[in-house]
């Protein structure tokens, strides 16, 4: 996975199966500092700590299907290889936090990469789970917020098509403004 | 930038229509997007069915990421189920996607150049 984008995709998939209602997905660039953070904070049925000791291990895996689990362990790659920290808070029925800092500046440090693209498929999700997505670009701040846009569309589906559009284009642009006035 | 007064607009115009989406007897698409299915590109995959379909207004289409099924080595793999009809395509790409959906999803004959049976019986 060459985006963080795709990353974000990957670990939202355990919020979605933990039974979340909301996944908060927050990413700070903070350039003073030379930071890149991402936290995925959602409120699903969590982990107890036997199981979160394990979680970043890839020959564990909660599947059935296959017997190895790279998400987790592969974000934490990712964000080591650019000089960057990981951390996963879990408690059980009440939520599971992924943090990964990485050094914005580091060559390894993977691009954001199409963020609009997952965003459109995280909210066609079968469970009608709310999405939360937060940039901030040097204080600079962006959100998109499906609780926000549902009561706008008031029952219009998110698979019509200027729906779609609209969102993708919204996250694309929104993104853009915030970093272009650096 | 959009606006959310242009979302507003979309929502009225999409009200103007008569609604015909049906619930749950049409076709349903499932694109397996754990993290085997989203390394072998699964994203652009899912995200051209989304489009295609919104696009060609195939209203009683459901699209829907799914988990993994074991076969992670011919990821993307894209599910069609239509009633008891179960049709699995791997290594699906982009320009897949559009004969999948021009030839079964809307011609009803499966495209046998990417059904599972190629790689595995």
């Amino acid at each position: 996975m060459n985006e963080l984008s795709l990353h974000i995709l990957d670990i939202v998939q355990n919020s979605i199966k933990a039974n979340s209602t909301l996944v908060k997905i927050i990413i700070n660039e903070d350039h003073q500092n030379d930071l890149y953070t991402i936290s995925i904070i959602d409120n699903g049925y969590g982990m107890d700590s036997k199981t979160l000791s394990e979680v970043a291990d890839p020959f564990f895996t909660t599947r059935t299907t296959r017997k190895v689990g790279m998400g987790v362990s592969l974000f934490k790659m990712a964000c080591e290889m650019a000089d960057g920290f990981f951390s996963i808070e879990s408690e059980v029925n009440v939520g599971t936090k992924v943090c990964s800092t990485f050094k914005n500046s580091h060559i390894d440090r993977a691009p954001l990469g199409d963020i609009e693209d997952t965003i459109s498929i995280l909210i066609l999700n079968d469970k009608n789970i709310d999405i939360y997505y937060e940039h901030v670009v040097n204080g600079k701040k962006f959100v998109f917020d499906t609780v926000e846009i549902k009561q706008v569309l008031d029952g219009i589906p998110f698979t019509n098509y200027d729906v779609i559009m609209w969102i993708k284009s919204n996250i694309k642009d929104g993104i853009d403004t915030i970093q272009e006035e650096e | 930038m959009k606006s959310l007064d242009d979302l507003k607009k979309i929502r009225e115009a999409a009200q103007q229509k008569v609604s015909m989406r049906g619930t749950n007897n049409g076709m349903r698409v499932l694109v397996g997007m754990a993290t085997c299915g989203i390394s072998a590109g699964a994203r652009p995959v899912m995200n051209k069915f989304v489009e295609e379909i919104a696009k060609r207004s195939l209203d009683n289409v459901t699209v829907t990421p799914v988990g993994c099924i074991g076969e992670c080595a011919i990821e993307p793999i894209v599910e069609i189920l239509e009633g008891d009809n179960r049709t699995t395509y791997c290594k699906v790409d982009v320009e897949a996607v559009e004969r999948i959906i021009t030839e079964h999803i809307q011609g009803g004959k499966p495209v046998k150049d990417y059904v599972i049976g190629k790689y595995r019986l």
